[in-house]
């Protein structure tokens, strides 16, 4: 059996017998350049979606709303009676009520600035921030429409969820894109190695003649194409690379603001090379082995 | 050395030969002749282990090949050396270097060049070990072939139609080359049509010759 060392580093003669050129050369390297180049953005993308999902999850989650509606004079009565009830509920660690500089942020970007609170009948706003075990949710929403109707104890729950499970699937899709990136690598470098070992009878005739064994044979084309595969996967992450970090960040680059790489995330792309190194070695060797055995 | 026992061979419903039981001694040199289509090169392939035989048994250097796995039949071709009519190389490589070849696949040096420029010279190549196989003559060829099948000194060496595609004067050189073997006690199977050829080396040396005929192998055949 041929060693480890001897199929990644081969000797003189063994890494000239595959011929250096030919279109299956270019066919291997474009190809895994630019599978390489798509399997950084997904990773990118995988990572951007994490990050999101993780952010809304941690944002949102342990937070609710009550919403007072105005009542024509009993919205102060009513906001202590449902802060009251709020301060003894277990499960809510703090209760504090939305200013009216805060609400005027919150409408500034429909109303623009300046809008004249006392003149529109707005609910009054009351923040909950509650403890890791949370409230007994149908008990609270009883005992606050008791003291004040209309009240809404709201979770976020409605828009938080279909968001954190959108940023999921994205992340799936990230993950999805990999695995389909990957096999295609893996399909394209096959048929590259096929296509090499039928266009090299001859030399597989000869070597297979002068008593070489599968496993050399195998070896020598393996290399060449493990060789190819992780040089234009190497072309194709460096090109990657440069393209996000050139992806402009902060709040107005809007959806693609997450989409990048930070601190030690930017060694992730370097494995996509290595990956594609071995994807092609188990490609070719499957190859080449099964062409052998063709061969007396 | 080489020893078929009761050996058929046969293509579909074509039976090139059957009930063939030879035995070629060590250091013997045997011509194999026979019409067209006969099946010298089918026999070659056999004891060259490139075809497994229908029935029968195949014995080479005192060990029965039936049965042998793809790594076993490689390690007993690197000890036959074999030279056909149309001698394939790896076109991309260097005479030099593709008459080391076997030298490279068995995992052995390459790395005295003495040896190397010893063998070329002794088949008269000495001059072309830069050059690209298919700048070669077809004389020239043949006897690349032939370096590179005795460049890791096999006990046996198997020659189908050697001096097919060259003049009588290069036939007489490869002739040489063969007896020389020979004389170094390689066992030799030579397939050829040249009866002046086989009378040639008769000659020179005790030669048997083989003859392939109604699906036989007869010894000692007359000329």
């Amino acid at each position: 059996m041929i060693s480890f060392r001897t199929l990644l580093l081969g000797d003189g003669t063994a890494n000239r017998v595959v011929p250096p050129s030919g279109f299956t050369a270019a066919l291997t390297v474009v190809s895994s350049a630019a599978m390489a180049f798509l399997a950084v953005f997904a990773i990118a993308l995988g990572l951007a979606a994490s990050e999101l999902a993780t952010r809304w999850e941690n944002e949102l989650s342990g937070t609710a709303t009550v919403r007072i509606p105005a009542s024509g004079g009993e919205e102060m009565v009513q906001t202590e009676a449902v802060l009251t009830a709020l301060r003894q509920t277990p499960g809510i660690a703090a209760v504090r009520v939305i200013e009216d500089h805060e609400q005027i942020a919150l409408l500034a970007p429909w109303f623009g600035e300046g809008v004249p609170l006392d003149k529109l009948r707005l609910p009054t706003l009351i923040e909950v921030t509650e403890t890791e075990i949370g409230p007994e949710l149908d008990g609270l929403r009883l005992r606050l429409s008791a003291e004040a109707p209309g009240a809404v104890y709201d979770t976020h729950s409605r828009w938080r969820i279909p968001l954190v499970e959108a940023a999921s699937r994205l992340r799936f899709l990230g993950v999805l894109s990999l695995c389909l990136i990957a096999t295609v690598t893996a399909v394209t470098v096959a048929l590259a190695a096929a296509a090499s070992l039928a266009a090299n009878g001859q030399v597989i005739d000869v070597l297979r003649l002068i008593g070489a064994r599968d496993s050399w044979i195998a070896a020598a084309f393996t290399r060449r194409f493990t060789i190819r595969a992780f040089l234009g996967a190497l072309g194709g992450v460096v090109l990657a690379m440069v393209t996000v970090a050139a992806i402009p960040g902060g709040v107005e680059a809007g959806v693609l603001s997450g989409l990048g790489f930070d601190g030690v995330e930017w060694l992730l792309p370097l494995l996509v090379p290595v990956l594609a190194a071995g994807l092609a070695f188990a490609a070719t060797w499957v190859a080449a082995r099964r062409r052998l055995s063709g061969v007396e | 050395m080489i020893e078929l026992d009761s050996v058929k061979m046969s293509f579909g419903d074509r039976t090139l030969f059957q009930d063939v039981t030879l035995l070629l001694p060590e250091g013997s040199f045997h011509f194999l002749t026979g019409p067209s289509g006969a099946g010298k090169t089918t026999l070659l392939r056999l004891c060259s282990l490139q075809l497994r035989a229908n029935h029968g048994r195949v014995r080479l250097l005192g060990q029965d090949t039936r049965g042998l796995d793809r790594d076993a039949i490689a390690s007993f071709r690197r000890r036959i050396g074999v030279v056909h009519q149309d001698s394939r190389f790896v076109d991309h490589l260097t005479v030099a270097e593709n008459v080391t070849l076997p030298l490279a696949v068995s995992g052995r040096s390459s790395d005295d060049p003495g040896d190397l420029s010893e063998l070329m010279g002794w088949v008269g190549l000495g001059g072309v070990a830069d050059r690209y196989p298919p700048e070669l003559s077809g004389g020239e060829r043949q006897r690349a072939a032939l370096a590179r099948a005795v460049i890791l000194s096999p006990e046996i060496v198997l020659a189908d139609e050697p001096t097919g595609n060259v003049d009588w004067e290069m036939s007489l050189k490869l002739l040489d080359l063969l007896i020389e073997l020979n004389r170094l006690g390689k066992t030799v199977l030579c397939a050829t049509h040249d009866l002046n050829l086989i009378r040639q080396a008769k000659s020179r040396i005790p030669a048997r010759v083989l003859r392939i005929r109604d699906q036989g192998v007869s010894a000692g055949a007359e000329l």
